[in-house]
């Protein structure tokens, strides 16, 4: 990404001034999104521990945290841990170089998109677990077939993003490329990839968020290891407590990983007049 | 020198903008296209910045044939057009690429500073007014040196203020660098602070019917007694163009910004 064309000179802060709405928020400490689901789980706690409800079906979050922890003293969970993150971003990986091949292809040649999209629009309306059979059958039912999956459902947002945002690139930006002489690749350089990045970073977002769907997916067509294997494992042995830990992992993972997404184009994006949410 | 002959366009769909169009601007003229609309002003204008293709005739700047966009002819449009992913300083400097950094670096400096924009280089266009955007714009087109600058109604969009502001700018520079300019624009009092030959254009097929020279001492004057008659006699002449096939009964003038 380092040679596009992107200013990454500190510009001066808005003037706070303009946005008195927002100001009125500001002091609002980060942590407030925290609150809620921790009162829920204090809630939730007393509720067990006074008898008022049995907890069986949905432990307490102090059994939640013993068995996450019984499960990090062996290893075990960083191992499954690991083993979800890396099919997640093989396969994340995969689909976000095939759509981005294709979205571009689409965007950029009129007949590529006319050959190539109805296919792939009829294909994104098999839903994509239907995938699953045959990809055993071709792939077997190791790593292949589970990569092969998510590589699918990260594929389709990239792909659609990629090509909607080039079609949709400002007609008056791209004359203002052709003024000034711009070859082709100096266009695709300086005008038309930071033009389309701020949608490509929404793909990959959304195609990350597809990734973690469909490892599970991929995870409940037989896993020996893996966060999936930690809730069919709880499912089958009547554990709930390690199926809650399974599920807040996900939220943890899923939540970082588009963090990292975000703040690693951040620095490139800085220049977009937003919204930024308003009272 | 810019010489057009004989430029004509056909659009696909058979529509006529543009029949036989002969003009010749001398270097440092200041020209402004006026008439109602579909007259062809701006077609005419895209064709001199090479952006469009005429289906017949030549347009020629220092004798060089202009087919596509080309080092000695500028443009700004109605809108600014900056680029929201570079700051100030990045979009002026677009068009400078080959420069090596340290020249160019002084080179957008100077440019910012002419426009009254020094010390804007480093904001993302969003931080700008309208105003300022559109003096970007001009800084971003002036900064190559081309001879030809295009101006496609550049202030349309903005206040009576900032226009006037921007006019007496665009003005300045020009008796800097005195580079050939081509102004299309709906208002016939921005016409006459600026051009020294206004040219009217009429539709069916675009064509140049009155072209008039602008005798009016610099520094303009808006409201003087000379200003107002000339601009009578501008408003004349366009009403005749205007009232000529297909006649209009109101005698109304479409679109002269008055």
């Amino acid at each position: 990404m380092s040679n596009l064309e992107l200013s990454t000179s500190e510009a001066p802060a808005r003037d706070p001034a303009d946005r008195p709405r927002a100001a009125r928020f500001r002091h609002l400490p980060d942590g407030l999104g925290l609150v809620l689901p921790l009162v829920l789980a204090i809630l939730w706690e007393v509720l067990v521990r006074q008898g008022l409800v049995s907890g069986r079906l949905l432990p307490p979050p102090s059994r939640i945290a013993a068995t996450l922890v019984e499960l990090a003293q062996g290893g075990e969970l960083l191992r499954h841990m690991l083993a979800t993150s890396a099919r997640v971003f093989t396969g994340f990986a995969l689909g976000v170089l095939a759509g981005t091949m294709l979205g571009a292809l689409g965007g950029y040649s009129t007949l590529t998109r006319r050959l190539v999209d109805p296919t792939l629009q009829g294909l994104r309306a098999v839903p994509s677990i239907a995938w699953v059979p045959l990809f055993i059958l071709w792939f077997g039912i190791f790593e292949a077939s589970k990569v092969a999956l998510i590589a699918v459902g990260v594929f389709f947002p990239v792909y659609l993003g990629i090509m909607g945002a080039i079609l949709g690139i400002d007609r008056k930006i791209v004359e203002v490329g052709r003024v000034f002489r711009l070859p082709p690749f100096g266009l695709v350089r300086r005008i038309l990839l930071p033009a389309i990045l701020p949608s490509f970073v929404l793909a990959l977002r959304g195609g990350l968020g597809l990734g973690w769907m469909f490892v599970v997916a991929a995870e409940f067509m037989g896993a020996s290891e893996g966060l999936g294997y930690l809730l069919v494992d709880g499912q089958q042995l009547g554990k709930p407590d390690q199926i809650v830990a399974a599920i807040l992992l996900f939220a943890v993972l899923g939540k970082i990983t588009d963090g990292l997404v975000s703040a690693l184009f951040a620095p490139l994006l800085r220049w977009q007049d937003v919204y930024a949410g308003g009272r | 020198m810019l010489e057009i002959r004989n430029l004509g366009k056909t659009y696909p769909n058979g529509a006529h903008a543009l029949g036989g169009i002969d003009l010749t601007v001398q270097q440092g003229e200041i020209v402004a296209l006026v008439g109602g609309s579909g007259c062809g002003k701006s077609t005419l204008l895209r064709l001199i910045s090479g952006l469009d293709q005429a289906s017949h005739g030549t347009v020629e700047v220092e004798g060089e044939v202009i087919r596509d966009p080309h080092p000695l002819v500028g443009i700004v449009f109605q809108e600014p057009r900056l680029l929201p992913w570079l700051s100030v300083a990045d979009n002026v400097a677009f068009g400078l690429a080959a420069l090596p950094p340290a020249a160019r670096q002084a080179k957008v400096a100077e440019a910012l500073e002419r426009v009254g924009l020094g010390r804007y280089g480093a904001k993302w266009p969003r931080e700008l007014s309208g105003g300022q955007s559109q003096r970007v714009a001009l800084a971003r087109a002036l900064v190559t040196e081309p001879h030809v600058l295009l101006l496609d109604e550049p202030f349309s969009a903005l206040d009576a203020f900032t226009r006037a502001d921007l006019q007496d700018h665009l003005i300045t520079l020009w008796e800097r660098y005195r580079p050939t300019l081509v102004l299309v624009t709906h208002d016939i009092e921005e016409a006459l602070v600026l051009a020294t030959r206004i040219v009217i254009m009429q539709p069916n097929p675009g064509r140049i019917a009155r072209s008039f020279e602008v005798a009016l001492p610099r520094p303009r004057q808006r409201h003087s007694e000379a200003f107002d008659a000339e601009k009578r006699r501008i408003l004349k002449a366009l009403n005749a163009t205007l009232a000529e096939p297909p006649a209009r009964e109101d005698g109304l003038i479409q679109g002269a910004g008055i």
